[in-house]
């Protein structure tokens, strides 16, 4: 049976981000279809994801995968001749999710901060902010990747929010390079492959990006 | 090679927990399911606990486990390294990808909205906030029956004829739930409206791994009046 594989995606998310580098690290051919979130969510996303109507959807022969650390995990079982994304030992998977997990809790909520908030919250967040990242640089010592030699699923977790690294320091008027240097040579690394330089936006269009968001929801 | 009650170091296994947590009760059924021998330390203050602080600095929470010296933490993490590293008994988790996916993704819906709407209902303010979070929480049975029926297939659990990993994330809310039920007077798991989850609540409080280990219901409606001094409580 022909595979058809289909990734409802929307270009500035960080999670969409994931499941493309993902697909592309395995060298999986898929049909790539752009929603508008804003306007007008077509009608296949809103069956194939009633539940949360959001992206990125995976579509494996007209079965959805959503959540974009589920669709990666979901990748690497079925794509499983080549590339391992995840580790093999458990416990080396159990603090792969761990870290999988604090990144969306914490570094995607705060982020968001640092361009929806204004005075004491935005200095609060600011400072978050950059405890986060060196937490997360902490995580990666002198390792090339999260997951040691190779580029895997840590690394495909959070490079998307390097394209975005750019837009919260110009709108939280902050910068995190000082401290963050190691993680930003991390972010330069994975940049050199394929698969993620195909996959991140350039970061001016995200700026453009918040711009219009915060016209949407009314905030200065 | 050291020793501890005859277990070699590396494979010692130690829980951090505390007995009120619906987390902590995950780890626990999916422990006993395995069969794995573990000492369970019950932690009174996480906050202020220098264990909990030393293998959580992060988030300083509860389950912790501890397998050797090395700790695992987040509840769903610990269910899926128990399933992966002793393989006696039924697997929890299904062997088919895709299926691994949907059981995946209901566990997370259950602790972003089914947690988080419990959780609603017992810290709202006022009797409007509370029927709102009823609303929601009446919302994430209705969707939950419908996953049982599509999952379960006519037979017993969320995984079949065996406890799996949907029926641990959902199962360990039971007991809360049945606080809420009792304060609030409305029945969420409902012999008419969710047929199929009602009758699995019994199925599943009865089972050999989740007996013994199920907080008793009128212990915890006594922790949650001394804990959440809200309306719903008096």
């Amino acid at each position: 049976m022909a595979e058809e594989v289909i990734l409802l995606n929307f270009w500035p998310s960080m999670f969409g981000m994931r499941t493309m580098i993902a697909l592309k690290e395995k060298k999986v051919k898929y049909e790539h279809r752009e929603e508008d979130l804003i306007n007008n969510k077509s009608a296949l996303l809103l069956e194939m994801n009633p539940i949360y109507k959001k992206i990125p959807v995976l579509i494996h022969n007209g079965k959805p995968v959503c959540e974009s650390v589920i669709q990666v995990q979901y990748i690497d079982e079925i794509w499983s001749d080549k590339n391992p994304l995840l580790p093999k030992d458990p416990y080396q998977r159990a603090q792969a999710l761990f870290w999988a997990d604090f990144i969306d809790k914490k570094l995607y909520v705060c982020g968001r901060k640092t361009w929806a908030t204004k005075g004491e919250e935005l200095e609060e967040a600011k400072k978050e902010f950059i405890d986060i990242l060196k937490t997360l640089q902490s995580e990666l010592g002198d390792k090339p990747y999260f997951g040691g030699n190779s580029f895997g699923f840590l690394d495909i977790v959070l490079i998307g929010f390097y394209s975005w690294f750019p837009a919260y320091q110009k709108f939280g008027n902050f910068s995190i390079e000082p401290e963050s240097s190691i993680l930003m040579d991390w972010g330069k690394r994975c940049m050199e492959r394929e698969s993620v330089a195909t996959s991140l936006p350039d970061p001016e269009r995200i700026g453009g990006f918040i711009l219009q968001l915060k016209k949407l929801y009314g905030i200065e | 090679m050291g020793l501890i009650n005859g277990v070699n170091n590396d494979e010692y296994v130690r829980l951090l927990g505390a007995w009120p947590s619906p987390f902590v009760l995950r780890t626990r059924i999916a422990l006993n399911l395995k069969r794995v021998p573990y000492e369970y330390l019950e932690e009174e203050d996480t906050l202020n606990s220098e264990s909990v602080l030393n293998y959580n600095p992060v988030h300083k929470q509860i389950p912790i486990l501890i397998h050797g010296n090395k700790p695992i933490r987040e509840s769903l993490n610990i269910v899926m390294y128990v399933d992966e590293t002793w393989l006696s008994g039924p697997p929890i988790l299904p062997s088919d990808p895709f299926d691994r996916a949907v059981a995946r993704f209901w566990d997370v819906y259950i602790d972003e909205h089914c947690f988080t709407s419990i959780n609603g209902v017992a810290v709202a303010k006022d009797e409007e906030e509370r029927k709102m979070a009823i609303a929601k929480l009446e919302q994430c049975m209705a969707l939950l029956e419908e996953t049982f029926q599509e999952c379960s297939k006519g037979r017993g659990f969320f995984g079949g004829d065996n406890i799996g990993f949907i029926d641990i994330g959902f199962g360990s809310m039971l007991g809360p739930l049945k606080v809420l039920e009792k304060f609030s007077g409305v029945k969420f798991i409902h012999p008419e409206n969710t047929p199929g989850l009602f009758n699995w609540a019994d199925r599943f409080y009865a089972h050999e791994a989740v007996k013994p280990v199920m907080p008793d219901t009128e212990k915890l409606v006594e922790f949650a009046r001394l804990k959440f001094n809200t309306s719903i409580f008096k």
